[in-house]
């Protein structure tokens, strides 16, 4: 088990300096994944105000450290490949501060890119793991088919209708964020409930407006030590609380549809940061389904399970309400290029220094990101201050 | 039964060989932990529930009910593209283990299914190596 106060000795002894998306996301087919990494890599070490020579800890997924290191021009002293699917951006977090407490590096990059959309050498699983054994020839396959299981069995516990509103309202709110940021997919496009409602079936329960979006991009993040972050361009984003974990892989194993590892991983990271979930000024949501999003907000504890539904229509998420929601557009409407984590944190650390134009929120001091990733299958929770 | 199946087909493993060889002759086995009398899917060398390896291999009926359905419009594959729509499903073995498979002999609409609905196994030839476990509305 995790020791709390251990970890609580850790809270706030790191920061996060810099933070970037690559030159262009959304459709990107001139550019390589690679490309992608090293664009997002170079823009934050640009908003840190520090060198490649900087860099002594890197940390991807996806892929091997050896080819990121390689491409980028760095030779790192500690390297973490933990690749768990969308959250492992947000527990390389984790890993770095872990890093970097113990003595193995200083500065640690991590660095994430995907062409979804355009890549021209797509990558498969390897084929004898029980997934593509068990799961696969049935036709269970992909994300939209696993999780659209875990839902249904969610609306069957919990009611249908109220599920369907809250998902709803979730698709709505996301796209209205959307339509203030200009690097989003959908910045052009408005929503409507009767659109969402419409939209075409993709895996019942789950419509088109459900489901988020497949495009290129690449991102890439830079923590130190408190110490080293004073000479940093900006002011560093503290890095309060963090957990990890997962507790299956296929959906068929999960020990129980409607609560993800966030169960745990949530408490742990708000535990860790001595703060009160109340206290949160932003929630920056892992949001590959509008599900996803419904079953973390209670998973971390922001209400009970099967209560998520009635939080949300408490809660207004939409811009200028009191619960402020993946206000970058999330994956659903500002992008998602398979692993979609690490833009949780870029958009929080975005907000914590106030740089967010005109999507910006008031007194945002305490942001709470959560990656999901798999197939409901790992979570990571990372409470920032400022 | 198709020469042309064209979908996804399982590798097993050497564990496994037994659950997918008795598919080929219309029986079910399954893992049993012989100190806790629970049942494990899928086949492994080991009890998930108390680490040890005193697992027996026991044949059941199949007899089973629905623990979460949900309806495929769009193929994830271009193999499945004629078979849209179709039904996913989780099956709850009345011995307890869940099972991923899909739902046949019924309309795929939510309205003809019901969480908890008594399901019974369908044995589907998919090739000459290949028999795949399918449910039908017992």
């Amino acid at each position: 088990m995790p020791n709390l106060n251990k970890l609580k000795n850790l809270s706030g002894k790191m920061s996060i300096v810099g933070v970037s998306e690559s030159d262009q996301i959304g459709k990107v087919p001139e550019k390589s994944p690679l490309a992608l990494h090293a664009e997002a890599a170079i823009n934050a070490l640009d908003d840190a105000g520090f060198h490649l020579s900087d860099v002594d800890g890197l940390f991807t997924a996806g892929w091997s450290t050896l080819d990121i290191a390689e491409y980028i021009g760095v030779q790192p002293r500690y390297t973490d490949s933990t690749s768990v699917g969308g959250s492992s951006f947000v527990i390389h977090i984790a890993h770095a501060i872990a890093a970097i407490s113990a003595g193995y590096c200083e500065v640690a990059l991590i660095t994430h890119g995907q062409s979804g959309r355009s890549d021209r050498a797509p990558q498969e699983r390897h084929l004898g793991i029980p997934m593509v054994q068990f799961e696969y020839p049935y036709g269970i396959i992909g994300p939209p088919s696993s999780y659209s299981l875990a839902c249904s069995r969610y609306m069957y516990q919990y009611g249908e209708d109220r599920t369907r509103n809250a998902m709803a309202e979730i698709a709505v709110s996301t796209r209205k964020w959307a339509n203030l940021n200009p690097k989003a997919y959908f910045y052009d496009k408005g929503m409507t409930h009767d659109d969402y409602h419409n939209s075409k079936w993709v895996s019942w329960p789950f419509h088109l407006l459900d489901c988020c979006l497949v495009t290129d991009a690449g991102a890439a993040i830079i923590i130190t030590t408190n110490e080293r972050a004073k000479n940093a361009r900006k002011k560093g984003v503290n890095i309060l609380g963090v957990g990890e974990g997962h507790d299956h892989s296929m959906i068929s194993q999960m020990p129980d549809l409607t609560k993800a590892f966030g169960i745990k991983t949530g408490p742990q990271a708000i535990e860790m940061s001595g703060i009160s979930i109340n206290e949160i000024d932003l929630a920056m949501i892992y949001d590959s389904f509008t599900y996803t999003v419904l079953v973390s907000l209670e998973n971390i504890g922001f209400c009970k399970p099967g209560e998520g539904p009635d939080f949300l229509l408490e809660k207004s998420i939409k811009p200028g309400g009191n619960f402020p929601l993946n206000t970058n557009g999330g994956g659903l409407s500002y992008t998602h290029p398979g692993m979609y984590g690490i833009f949780t944190i870029v958009e929080a650390v975005r907000k914590l220094r106030n740089e967010a134009e005109n999507r910006q929120i008031e007194n945002c001091n305490l942001a709470l990101a959560h990656g999901t990733g798999g197939l409901l299958s790992s979570t990571a929770t990372v409470v920032l201050g400022i | 039964m198709k020469n042309d199946y064209n979908k996804p087909l399982p590798i097993p493993q050497p564990e496994s060989d037994k659950f997918w060889n008795g598919l080929k002759k219309k029986e079910i086995w399954v893992q049993k932990c012989s100190s806790t009398n629970q049942y494990q899917f899928y086949p492994r060398t080991h009890c998930i529930f108390h680490n040890q390896n005193d697992i027996e291999w026991v044949k059941v009926s199949g007899d089973s009910t629905l623990f979460t359905y949900a309806i495929v419009y769009q193929a994830p594959m271009h193999s499945f593209l004629d078979d849209v729509p179709y039904v996913n499903a989780l099956v709850k073995l009345n011995e307890g283990p869940i099972i991923p498979s899909n739902i046949v002999d019924i309309e795929p609409d939510p309205s003809n299914f019901k969480i908890g609905m008594k399901l019974k196994p369908v044995f589907v030839n998919v090739n000459k190596n290949f028999t795949l476990l399918k449910f039908r509305p017992a």
